[in-house]
């Protein structure tokens, strides 16, 4: 143990360099490569605004990935509540003094970049569980001081966050920070526990709801219900993806997207375009991939000695698993439609961001796998 | 230095490891399930998304159908399709539209009506969807859109086809004319609907209306690919349309043109009719009007003008109009009377002006009386008292036999024309049926002379008139050519065998009942429609005496020359009841007020000696049929004889003209 901590001290850079994930990397690099094969294609085959900043935000933060994975674990570590409160802080921002933009308030503007904290803390709230269940000791993990603080540390960003309101994002933060807590030995039954309080009280809370999100529940169940209104996006996602069949429409020819029958191709229906063009093939591999990905993450965490690493690399994984599930179980008729990208695949610089910063602690993990940290 | 003690530290990262492990098993079912999805909608029910997806991206676009032309018996088109100038906008593919519209309405003179037409029209279409601002745009404002053209960038000059009547009033009536479908006409006419396309023009009247299934054509059909706004984005398929079968009439422009042009400025009708073939050479109805005015929607100053017309232009006088006969129905009467044996063709009376019946004075035309006449002079002169005396012999029963026959008071097409009328030829049993009274004595008299209910059309007259001259024989009338239609030889050669049938058959004498029995039968078609030719011959010549004898009422509208020679009956037709004070003063016609003035007919054929047309004139209003209508007749007889050769040389090898 004592060999291995020093080892991991005094490595070099090209140990460091070798010890990178090579085939995470280049899943990642496939990915960002039919990322911007599809943003090209939503754009009717040509390389127009969209296309041109998803590639460039791609090609930055994935740059940035690279440089920040060789930051040591321990500093990841240090600022792990830091962040957490930093985003919550720029969640505060943005529901004072946020860029309005549809409906709702969640962006921030940073004079070169309007940054969305709701995306940010997607990744944040992992690592501030991360660090907080890093020093929480196993038989402790149960006790009611720390049940209530990892609580209020996930209750606070979900409500800023419904309040902008993005109902889809904060569902998502709620379900990856749950899991985190799952993983961290929170006994199953407060799971099941605050499962059925959550049952009992779903009328109320959708009295609490919106009526156009309301709406979306209802059209979930039955799109026919209203089939150019609220209930469209759901029947021209299906139809777009029935008719690719096996093998697809082909490239740049998915009819759907290019005569403009699918909504929101470039953000959370990408997949949709996808699935049209490439098919039951296409759409296969890339679920493949998105599976490679979240094992090789969870891998990494696998042999990770630090706690901190490790939960983070599993928590990360899950949440990307459930980025992923959530997205195309909407697009595919399986769940209601909120709003929820998928990772890397659709159009945005936050996501993207958000995203890259996640890979960067799990290969940080990777080369410091040996480390401990104190 | 290591947090917690290596024991919890163990157990920490143990228990993560099974709850991961766990984790990773849910994650492969879902997983499982997304491509189950997949599966189900990619593999599964491929088919019902792929039609789903062509439903949304395909549309159709309807053609409107080219309309089959008309022609007349030369092949001249007398109804066709004229190439016109449009000028369409896509607002959508113009930057400023307000400015645009505003120059062209300059250029082109719009006035203020018209431009806001095109403006409301504009706001209630989609910006992709073609503005046509002109439907007919004339070639001066053609010309001058093309000169400026380069500064109205998204305006398309463009070529279209509309319906056109070259020869304007001309044909108004027989054709009537198009205009554009209604609701009604949709709901009518399955075709229409079935072809509908905005701004389609259908027939409203006429054979326009009667035949609209067969010259309506096929629409052609552009596929095209359309975006979620429903703008079109590239054409898939393009199927060419039909155009609808093109209908080659009867008719004769030039005598058709020679009848409007000697009703002109009177109201009245002309039919010429060959009087074996049943082809209706011409059928004129007067005032007439210009059909080209309905094509884009007739203006209220137009529309007004015809409308408020007193001689009322909208009335297809030839087959709509009734009136009573008056005096051109006695050949009928004549030939009613001897066919029954009524009468001998030596039967006398004495005319003095005027002859009391029933206690009432009944007068003749002729005030001072025609002296004792026999049937010959009766028809020559026209004179009433004779066909007093005959018809009260003759009963009206008896006389609505032999004119029903011959065709009067029933539809002479079979359902060409909708608004046909029947006409009326009383009986007794007639007016106890409808007027619920019985019948008076003394009407069978003044119905003898074709006045009291007696109404006829004047193509009725016309095919009476044909029925008689040729020989008595039942004929078909038509306005459309057939390709099956028999020739002038087999009519004749078929009328002959009829006759030979008719004498060798056994009861002779009884056939008069025999044929009314089958009358309006296909089998009864050129048979003969008399009992004794030699009643036809009798009646025949007494309208020749009528027009070529001196005395008789038309003697001076004779032709002498034996190639035009014709033989008629005029006829005046009182529209109100004269009193005997008004009998007394005789006015001269100007000093009648136009209602009520006589009608003059005339009724014709001719050339005398191997009779070929017949033809009757009515005038409305016109004063007396020996001095109005008579003259008509004779100037028409002259084009409608020269015509005879060109006719013949077509129906020679004319075999190129059959459609």
């Amino acid at each position: 143990m004592f060999q291995e901590t020093a080892l991991s001290g005094q490595s070099t850079f090209f140990q460091k360099l070798r010890s990178l994930d090579y085939i995470l990397l280049f899943c990642l690099l496939i990915l960002g490569l039919v990322s911007s094969l599809s943003m090209y294609s939503t754009e009717g085959g040509s390389v127009l605004y969209h296309t041109k900043s998803h590639i460039i935000r791609f090609i930055v933060f994935f740059s940035m990935m690279l440089i920040f994975s060789f930051v040591n674990l321990k500093l990841w570590h240090s600022i792990g509540y830091i962040f957490y409160f930093v985003v919550l802080c720029l969640l505060i921002w943005a529901s004072l003094y946020g860029v309005k933009a549809s409906g709702s308030q969640r962006w921030v503007d940073l004079y070169f970049i309007n940054l969305q904290p709701s995306e940010l803390m997607k990744v944040a709230i992992i690592m501030c569980f991360a660090k907080f269940y890093h020093r929480t000791q196993i038989h402790l993990v149960n006790n009611f001081k720390n049940l209530i603080v990892p609580i209020v540390i996930l209750i606070l960003p979900i409500l800023l966050v419904v309040s902008q309101p993005d109902l889809g994002t904060s569902i998502l933060i709620g379900i990856s920070g749950l899991v985190v807590l799952w993983l961290s030995g929170v006994n199953a039954k407060y799971f099941i526990y605050s499962s059925l309080v959550l049952l009992i009280s779903l009328p109320f809370v959708i009295s609490f709801l919106k009526p156009y999100q309301k709406l979306r529940i209802l059209t979930f169940f039955n799109p026919d219900r209203d089939p150019l209104g609220s209930g469209y996006q759901i029947i021209q996602s299906k139809i777009a993806v029935g008719s690719g069949g096996l093998s697809g429409k082909g490239f740049l020819k998915g009819t759907q997207s290019y005569l403009d029958f699918l909504p929101e191709k470039h953000t959370d229906f990408i997949f949709t375009l996808f699935s049209e063009e490439q098919g039951f093939i296409g759409s296969v591999l890339l679920l493949l991939l998105y599976a490679i990905i979240i094992y090789r993450t969870a891998k990494i965490g696998t042999s990770a000695r630090s706690f901190f690493g490790k939960l983070f690399c599993y928590g990360y994984a899950s949440s990307i698993f459930v980025y992923v599930t959530v997205n195309m179980s909407m697009v595919l008729g399986l769940l209601p439609i909120v709003g929820s990208p998928l990772p890397i695949m659709s159009y945005g610089g936050s996501s993207m961001l958000a995203t890259m910063i996640g890979f960067s602690v799990v290969m940080s993990t990777k080369i410091y796998q040996k480390q401990i940290i104190a | 230095m290591i947090s917690g003690g290596s024991d919890t530290s163990y157990r920490k990262h143990s228990v993560v490891g099974r709850r991961m492990f766990i984790l990773s098993a849910a994650k492969l079912v879902v997983f499982g399930g997304i491509i189950a999805q997949l599966f189900s909608l990619q593999i599964n029910q491929n088919k019902k998304y792929l039609t789903l997806s062509d439903k949304n991206r395909l549309r159709e676009w309807k053609l409107p159908p080219i309309r089959g032309d008309f022609q007349d018996f030369f092949g001249n088109t007398i109804a066709g399709n004229l190439k016109v100038y449009q000028l369409h906008i896509i607002p959508e593919q113009v930057e400023n539209f307000n400015s645009l519209i505003i120059r062209v309405k300059d250029i082109l003179e719009l006035d203020q009506k018209t431009f806001n037409k095109i403006i409301k029209k504009k706001n209630s279409q989609k910006p992709w969807e073609t503005l046509i601002v002109s439907e007919n745009l004339s070639w001066d404002q053609f010309v001058k859109i093309n000169f400026y053209l380069h500064e109205l960038s998204g305006v398309k000059p463009v070529l279209s086809v509309a319906r056109s009547y070259p020869y304007n009033e001309n044909y108004t009536h027989l054709l009537g004319y198009v205009a554009q479908a209604s609701q009604n006409d949709l709901i009518n006419n399955n075709e229409i609907k079935k072809r509908h396309v905005p701004g389609l023009r259908v027939g409203k009247i006429g054979l326009e209306r009667s035949l609209e299934n067969d010259l309506i054509g096929m629409n052609g059909v552009q596929r095209y690919e359309v975006n979620a706004y429903g703008k079109r984005i590239n054409q898939i398929d393009h199927i060419e349309g039909q155009k609808g079968k093109s209908i080659r009439l009867t008719v004769d422009t030039k005598i058709q043109q020679k009848c409007n042009e000697l009703l002109k400025d009177r109201a009245g009708s002309i039919s010429v009719m060959d009087i074996y073939t049943g082809d209706i050479l011409a059928m004129h109805s007067s005032p007439s009007f210009d059909p080209n005015l309905f094509l884009y929607g007739i203006s209220y100053q137009d529309w007004e003008n015809i409308r408020n017309n007193p001689k009322k232009p909208l009335i297809n006088r030839s087959i709509t109009g009734l009136y009573p006969p008056g005096s051109t129905i006695k050949p009928i009467v004549a030939l009613s009377a001897l066919e029954n044996n009524v009468i001998s063709p030596n039967f006398k009376v004495n005319c003095s002006g005027k002859i009391e019946m029933y206690g009432q004075i009944y007068n003749c035309w002729k005030k001072k009386g025609h002296g004792v006449v026999n049937l010959r002079d009766a028809l020559k002169v026209s004179c009433d008292t004779f066909f007093y005396e005959m018809s009260r012999r003759l009963g009206v029963d008896r006389l609505n036999k032999t004119a029903k026959k011959f065709g009067l008071g029933n539809k002479v097409f079979n359902n060409i024309f909708n608004e046909e009328k029947n006409g009326l030829v009383p009986s007794t049993e007639w007016k106890k049926n409808a007027l619920g009274r019985g019948w008076v004595l003394g009407e069978t008299l003044i119905t003898g002379i074709g006045q009291g209910y007696i109404q006829t059309t004047p193509l009725q007259l016309c095919l009476m008139t044909a029925q008689l001259a040729n020989g008595g024989f039942r004929i078909n009338p038509k306005v459309i050519v057939n390709k099956e239609d028999l020739t002038f030889e087999e009519i004749k050669s078929k009328m002959s065998k009829n006759l030979e049938k008719k004498i060798q058959g056994p009861e002779f004498d009884d056939a008069l009942v025999d044929l009314k029995a089958s009358s309006g039968q296909e089998d009864s078609l050129y048979s003969p429609l008399f009992r004794n030719k030699e009643n036809i011959k009798f009646v025949l010549e007494a309208m020749f005496a009528s027009t070529n004898e001196f005395g008789g009422t038309s003697y001076s509208s004779r032709i002498e020359d034996k190639k035009y020679q014709f033989a008629g009956k005029t006829g005046t037709s009182q529209v109100k009841r004269i009193t005997e004070a008004q009998r007394e003063l005789d006015l001269d016609i100007a000093q009648i007020p136009y209602e009520d003035r006589d009608h003059a007919l005339y009724i014709a054929f001719g050339p005398y000696k191997n009779p070929r047309y017949a033809m009757s004139v009515f005038i409305e209003h016109g004063g007396s049929g020996g001095s109005t209508a008579a003259p008509i007749a004779k100037k028409l007889f002259k084009v409608v004889i020269d015509r005879h050769d060109e006719r013949e040389k077509i129906k020679q090898n004319g075999s190129n003209l059959e459609i």
